[in-house]
């Protein structure tokens, strides 16, 4: 590995960047990933940085079970994203549709339309879930 | 140049922008900086609860409905077990109520300081935003020590509560009231007297009392119009009643109003969890009901912290319902925005379409309708799986 490719390493190891998207979900998860982000958890406080598009984004941050209509939207965004990218999928919705499991307009998870990395179950996780969630994340890269 | 004319031009925005998390497409014509016409495209949160409610049991459905919306989890249930004791004729217990009211104020406040994060949030205003949001960890505190769970409570049940209010965490929850009041008086000064804030919000996105009428507002949306309507106080349910509070109304009709509204009325909040606190009856808080439910129907209407929650039942003698129907306020408020969208700046979109506290996870339910001839029709779960499955190709 070059001295350049070490360094690009450390740096996004240092502060991953991150994009939420809400794929029909009950909000539920998506106010915790807010409240990690927010002084009492503060994930900033690692260099991650919630970013509003995809271009900019290292990690992927998915909640909600799949609907048909979203879904199409989930794979653009992926697709949008630079390369290396990783997926989170937050809650038991976007692991395996949780309740909705068998409902007419969902899919069963995420991972049934993008690769995952991550999985976080719980309904909805705690913000410490979802941390631990990333620290996972950031071993992963630190062995890619 | 000057005749040279610009044609309109449109900007799709969803269904993945910073604004607003939930995915939806909101359509702008533009004229220069002001937006012309806005068409509201909604159904990306489609899930199909309605459905799915038909074939689980009603204590299944109790942990359904309680998903269709993670921010007022508790009004849906609240609704859901109203109209099924209803059918029943088994109300709650007289402590049941109250505690069911006590965890449906904290959730209120949870949710106006989460709304009043997000609006400092869309108007630049960052540090307003950390602060709310720090300080509704007092709440999400006090919901986990109620009832286990930070965000889907799971306290309501048909008959009763799942869980009592034990002494020790009456205690917690008297002493995070002191700080709640404390901070959210501080909060209403800073809405009140802070320049950015007042020059940022003053006179935008207004919607007059008549067209909030019209437009069938609902909630804090149509308060802020200067209009004095609240279930709670109109059409009590559980024990709002027997305590004492006020609708809060301001009549200056634009997004300070609303920010104004949803603050004061999470203090009132405080002062009807201290009250339900103080009078907290002694007895049982459930009661045991029998699995199957008499044929009948009920409609239950709850004031949810974004305004008039409906939902119908239509049962059939089984463990089952026959059918399920939710009206949530955002589609109540739908209308008004774009009403209020309509002649404003592109600079506003962000915060004008937030101060209805839109939550599209609520609102995106199915009927088919036919808008050319008006006919209506219904289909079986086999056939819309087949759609579904079929529009997505």
């Amino acid at each position: 590995m070059g001295l350049r490719n070490r360094l690009i390493k450390w740096a996004r190891i240092k502060s991953p960047w991150i994009i939420h998207f809400d794929c029909s979900s009950c909000n539920g998860c998506d106010i915790e990933i807010v409240a990690a982000l927010t002084p009492r958890y503060d994930v900033e406080r690692f260099g991650i940085l919630l970013r509003g598009s995809p271009r900019h984004a290292d990690i992927l941050v998915v909640s909600g079970s799949v609907s048909h209509q979203v879904a199409p939207r989930l794979r653009r965004i992926y697709e949008q994203m630079p390369e290396p990218k990783f997926v989170m999928a937050v809650g038991a919705c976007a692991c395996g549709a949780g309740v909705f499991r068998d409902c007419y307009n969902v899919l069963e998870g995420v991972d049934k339309v993008i690769p995952v990395d991550v999985y976080v179950p719980g309904c909805p996780p705690k913000p410490e879930a979802i941390i631990q969630g990333v620290v996972e994340l950031i071993e992963k890269l630190k062995a890619a | 140049m000057s005749e040279l004319e610009i044609p309109e031009i449109t900007i799709p925005v969803g269904p993945q922008h910073p604004a607003l998390h939930e995915p939806e497409n909101f359509t702008f014509k533009v004229d220069g900086e002001y937006v012309v016409d806005v068409e509201a495209r909604i159904g990306y949160n489609h899930r199909g609860i309605e459905k799915a409610a038909e074939s689980r049991s009603y204590i299944q459905n109790l942990y359904l409905f309680e998903r269709v919306c993670g921010i007022c989890s508790h009004a849906h249930t609240t609704a859901f077990t109203l109209n099924i004791e209803e059918l029943l004729d088994t109300p709650k217990p007289p402590r049941a109520q109250y505690i069911s009211m006590i965890v449906a104020e904290l959730e209120r406040i949870h949710s106006h300081t989460l709304w009043a994060g997000v609006a400092g949030h869309e108007i630049g205003f960052h540090s307003f935003f950390m602060y709310l949001w720090r300080d509704r960890e007092v709440v999400m505190d006090l919901l986990e020590a109620v009832s286990g769970n930070r965000v889907h409570y799971a306290v309501n049940t048909i008959g009763g509560v799942r869980r009592d209010i034990t002494p020790e965490v009456e205690k917690k929850l008297r002493k995070g009231m002191d700080i709640l009041e404390e901070r959210l008086k501080t909060y209403r000064t800073l809405a009140l007297e802070e320049p950015t804030l007042i020059k940022r919000c003053e006179g935008v996105g207004v919607l007059k009392p008549e067209d909030a009428r019209r437009l069938c507002a609902v909630g804090p949306t149509l308060r802020a119009s200067g209009i004095k309507h609240d279930v709670r106080a109109n059409d009590p349910y559980l024990a709002y009643d027997e305590i004492d509070w006020e609708v809060v109304s301001y009549d200056l009709c634009d997004v300070l109003s609303r920010i104004l509204v949803r603050i004061d009325e999470a203090l009132q909040s405080v002062y009807i969890i201290r009250q339900a606190l103080d009078k907290l009856p002694d007895g049982p808080y459930k009661v045991r009901v029998p699995r199957n439910v008499p044929e009948g129907e009920s409609v239950m209407r709850v004031e949810a912290q974004r305004g008039e929650l409906i939902h119908y039942v239509r049962s059939n003698g089984t463990d089952r319902p026959d059918r399920y129907k939710i009206r949530s306020p955002t589609l109540g408020n739908i209308p008004a925005v774009c009403h209020i969208l309509k002649g404003g700046y592109i600079a506003d979109i962000p915060i004008v379409l937030a101060s209805i506290d839109p939550c599209f996870s609520c609102t995106d339910r199915m009927a088919f309708v036919d808008v050319n001839t008006g006919k209506k029709w219904v289909w079986t779960g086999e056939q819309l799986r087949r759609y579904a499955r079929k529009w997505r190709g």
